[in-house]
């Protein structure tokens, strides 16, 4: 009976190709999804507008010319017309790209890192001190996102950076309450309590151990509150409550072209096409990740 | 730091003993106060592992088994008891927990969930002594060494990860992992149940030569008799949270002196037909270990029960081959039909609990 | 159950509690002279503190807070300073349109996202599922407000089909359910119905390939049962989620139809709130925050209880 025999058989020695990691297989089906990738091209286009935008608009996008408000489409030497003070729109379309993304991405970006921090202590440490930092997030979490944006910007007042803070604390609690799940789901794993049996202190464990199989998902479900944040960034500055004039933002434009639609509905409407562009490009990319990352292997 | 430890091999003292281990979990009240309970997982189980021998644990599911390895493990804190590891304390002064846990390392089960599935073979094995200050370089030598030791060439495994292999495979990267540490004690729970039969049978053997090069002494989990025969020295039965005997490996399964000890025996399918079980083992209900039966925990289940039997818990006394029985029919002078004649007291009899 | 019942009630209480710290909070957060809105800047000191104690906005923080929820909860939410007028009846008023609207947009999203949830669920990886799926993605990804715009653009400016904005006759403190003013509903709420119709097809979709690929409904079709038949199971183990979702997005709608109703000046809490920021009208905002804040609290509980109601499993966790 040979397979009571303890080694196995030898094999003959073949040559293996080192095997992909976790990342590299992501990639790789990212790579095969085409809508996710048409997207990705769209929001990198996005992005190269905000970072180039000022150097490649062809007029200065604060230059008003009251005689020629609220010129149509394709009017001579102003592609998309102008705005309500004579501006170009093309000019402070490109150019509001910069202020837009910027409003969108950085309180996602910071509320990922808070957030992620508040969770996965929680989610690690676990019994009350858990219970206690859930329940404070679930205070917060009992406002609908909104109404919580609103509020804290009007109290805090108008202007970007107030507006970057109340967003920032809109989406800390839905980011941290992933990061908790997560980091709990994973520390019931077996491979966790293994560390804990080599006597590993609880931060070497959660940077080697727990980290890497946590931060994807928080990550996935962070992208797919962009789209969100940039809509309510700019809903914010469409109020008046966040970007403040002669700034070129997409929302703060759409504010005070209301009075255009009237006149020139559709240059009243140019902005709000390039929030929802912007917002369909950062959705499929988020859903093209998730599908890239949730297959098992 | 380096990763000598002292051996004492005293072999008269005990690698390990342990005693009048408790662990209750809570359970979770409603909110008028009721169920207010606790489950006695492991409810005072005393015993001793002695150096380079193969100690198996054999119960059914929810005797305690897992959770008194992970009290081993201290994993989880007990809630009464004591841990003595060659003599010193676990957990005191000359004892602290991070060497015991050098000393001491566990299997698990499912070989997949005790992989991180990020990290290569090689990291996972080379994780521990890392933790206890071997430099990088040496210690994925040591993890590719230890690959080797458990048959899993390290050209072709070292940088793989835990996906791409079998669950045999894992679980030799399993055991490898534990010996990373360089550890006296191993306990294996359940370590090999859910291998496929021809793969489990490698990995035993794997385990024993392994114990043999290195000196190992095993503490071995299982619900699967016949491997536990297989593999151990001496065998420790356990029953709700208790142990009812414990002794030398062939004896047990010759004569094994505890009723539900002869029932778990009996239960093992046989093609003999001259050992066909005609009826069966256990009577009653599966216990509730909630609210365990009072006296001995047994009883409610015991062709062989008597009063005396649901009064008086039994302790671990001497039996007639050499083992030590929890049962009032082997008590010299118990009020039990079945016991031996004996002096009327009997000393250190335990109240009901 | 009853004992999960009443836990999760008894748990929502230190949450209120929590939800008026952090609506109290934020309104007292904010800088500047609470009265500033209706003080006239040459104003003498002593109207000046003549006010403040009015308003009690010279005592503690601590002892506001108290005062402020011990009269919410016997219904005194305080004055408006703006207006004059009592914040809760103000608050009410603006509930109900809201709510009305509110209630419109999530019926309407609630139908059509089924409708294509259970197309593309149905006809999985079909060019009906990418439609509809298409059809949910849009819907979530549109800047509601711009749509809004848009539709006015189109039906009003345009077409001159339906009115603009406002809430019709009577303004917003005579509704009748009449054609009248019916149809200064329509835009807005179509306008509203637009994210938790993406919402809620994205939801049913998944829960509907869920259902079918499980096992169960092999079982069912080996026995002999008609599609009509599956259909009917498929929708009775997808209509507690999907309800509870409805329940959520009527919540965030009621919290977050500001923008929608500042678009189209539909006279509801959104619009109130509005007023209040800019006017800084601290009572007033105060008030419409704990009211907006409380229904989407005792919504989600409703939610929680219902969902358990129907799937007794949740109650065992």
């Amino acid at each position: 009976m040979t397979f009571l025999n303890a080694a196995a058989s030898p094999v003959p020695q073949l040559v293996f190709e080192r095997s992909a990691g976790y990342w590299e297989t992501v990639w790789r089906r990212f790579l095969r999804d085409k809508v996710a990738l048409g997207a990705a091209l769209v929001v990198l286009f996005l992005l190269v507008l905000a970072i180039l935008g000022p150097w490649l608009a062809p007029m200065d996008p604060y230059q008003s010319a009251m005689l020629k408000r609220l010129k149509p489409i394709g009017f001579e030497g102003h592609p998309f017309g102008t705005d309500e003070l004579g501006r170009d729109m093309l000019s402070r379309l490109m150019v509001g790209a910069r202020l837009s993304l910027f409003m969108g991405i950085t309180p996602v970006v910071c509320a990922f890192v808070i957030g992620s921090l508040i969770g996965i202590t929680a989610g690690y440490i676990g019994g009350w001190v858990n219970s206690v930092m859930m329940r404070t997030i679930d205070v917060f979490y009992a406002f609908p996102s909104v109404l919580l944006a609103i509020a804290l910007s009007g109290a805090l007042g108008a202007g970007i950076t107030n507006s970057l803070i109340s967003l920032t604390i809109v989406f800390i609690p839905p980011l941290a309450r992933v990061a908790e799940s997560v980091t709990t789901q994973i520390r019931g794993r077996d491979f966790v309590e293994a560390a804990r049996a080599s006597g590993a202190s609880a931060f070497t464990i959660v940077r080697v151990h727990v980290l890497g199989n946590v931060l994807g998902p928080i990550f996935v479900y962070a992208t797919s509150l962009i789209a969100v944040s940039m809509i309510l960034a700019s809903g914010l500055s469409f109020l008046g409550l966040g970007v403040k004039p002669p700034e070129p933002e997409w929302g703060l434009m759409l504010n005070t072209l209301r009075t255009a639609i009237y006149t020139q509905p559709w240059i009243a409407a140019l902005p709000g096409v390039m929030i929802f562009i912007t917002s369909i490009a950062f959705n499929l990319l988020a859903d093209g990740l998730r599908s890239a990352m949730e297959i098992k292997q | 730091m380096t990763l000598a430890h002292d051996d004492r091999d005293d072999r008269a003292q005990p690698m390990l003993s342990v005693r009048g281990l408790v662990k209750h979990f809570p359970l979770k009240k409603d909110l008028l106060g009721r169920g207010a309970g606790v489950v006695r997982a492991v409810d005072g189980v005393s015993f001793d592992v002695f150096q380079g021998e193969t100690l198996g644990v054999v119960g059914e599911s929810g005797c305690g088994k897992s959770t008194t390895a992970r009290l081993l493990m201290q994993l989880i804190a007990h809630d009464q008891g004591e841990l003595v590891f060659d003599g010193q304390t676990v957990g005191s002064k000359s004892l602290p927990l991070k060497d015991y846990r050098r000393q001491a390392q566990m299997v698990f089960q499912d070989s997949y969930a005790s992989l991180n599935p990020r990290l290569t073979m090689e990291d996972s094995i080379a994780f521990a002594p890392m933790v206890h200050g071997l430099p990088e370089r040496e210690a994925v030598e040591r993890a590719r060494d230890l690959l080797d030791r458990v048959g899993l060439s390290p050209q072709r495994f070292a940088e793989r990860y835990p996906h791409e292999l079998s669950g045999g495979q894992r679980q030799r990267v399993n055991i490898a992992r534990a010996l990373a540490l360089q550890s006296r004690l191993i306990i294996l729970d359940e370590a090999v149940s859910a291998l496929d039969k021809s793969v489990e049978a490698q990995v035993l053997n794997l385990l024993l030569d392994l114990k043999e090069a290195l000196g190992l002494t095993y503490i071995f989990i299982s619900h699967d008799l016949n491997v536990v025969r297989y593999m151990s020295d001496r065998v420790m039965v356990m029953y709700l949270g208790q142990v009812v005997e414990v002794g030398d490996s062939e004896t047990l399964f010759k004569h094994a002196a505890h009723p539900y000890t002869q029932a778990l025996l009996s239960s093992i399918p046989t093609m003999d037909p001259d050992r066909r079980t005609e009826t069966p083992p256990l009577a009653g209900d599966p216990p509730n270990p909630i609210n365990p039966p009072s006296g001995c925990r047994f009883h409610t289940r015991c062709v062989h029960a008597q009063p005396i039997c649901s009064e008086k818990m039994p302790v671990l006394a001497p039996a007639s081959h050499g083992q030590q029985v929890a049962c009032w029919m082997h008590v010299a002078g118990a009020a039990h039909t079945a016991a031996p004649a004996g002096p009327g007291r009997v000393p250190n009899q335990e109240a009901v609990a | 159950m009853l004992g999960y019942l009443l836990r999760r009630l008894i748990y929502s209480l230190p949450i209120m509690l929590g939800v008026a710290l952090v609506c109290f909070a934020l309104v007292h957060l904010a800088p500047g002279d609470p009265l500033v809105s209706i003080l006239p800047p040459d104003a003498s000191a002593d109207l000046q503190a003549q006010l403040l104690e009015l308003y009690g906005f010279n005592r503690s923080y601590p002892e506001q807070f108290v005062s402020w929820v011990w009269r919410a909860l016997q219904g005194d939410l305080g004055t408006s300073i703006a207006s004059n007028r009592p914040v809760a009846s103000e608050v009410m008023t603006a509930v109900g349109n809201t709510l009305r609207l509110a209630m419109l947009a999530t019926f309407i999203g609630f139908v059509l996202g089924s409708f294509f949830g259970f197309v593309a669920g149905y006809f999985q990886n079909s060019w009906l599922d990418k439609l509809a799926s298409l059809t949910s993605v849009l819907g979530v990804s549109v800047p509601h407000y711009w749509l809004g715009m848009v539709m006015v653009i189109v039906f009003s400016s345009i077409l001159m089909w339906l009115p603009p904005g406002g809430a019709g006759p009577g303004g917003s403190s005579q509704w009748v359910w009449d054609w009248e003013h019916v149809k200064h509903m329509l835009l807005p709420a179509i306008t509203m119905s637009v994210i938790p119709m993406g919402i809620i097809a994205r939801t049913v979709r998944a829960l509907v390939a869920d259902i079918l690929a499980q096992e169960f409904i092999v079982g069912l079709r080996a026995k002999g049962l008609t599609n009509l038949g599956i259909f009917w199971h498929v929708v009775k183990n997808a209509a507690p989620t999907a309800l509870a979702v409805m329940g959520l997005q009527l919540g965030y709608l009621l919290g977050g139809s500001i923008l929608i109703e500042t678009v189209f000046s539909w006279p509801g809490t959104g619009f109130l709130l509005n007023s209040a920021i800019f006017q800084r009208d601290l009572p007033l905002l105060q008030g419409t925050i704990l009211v907006l804040a409380m229904f989407f609290v005792v919504l989600n509980l409703i939610v929680d209880v219902i969902q358990t109601l129907l799937d007794p499993r949740i109650a065992r966790a």
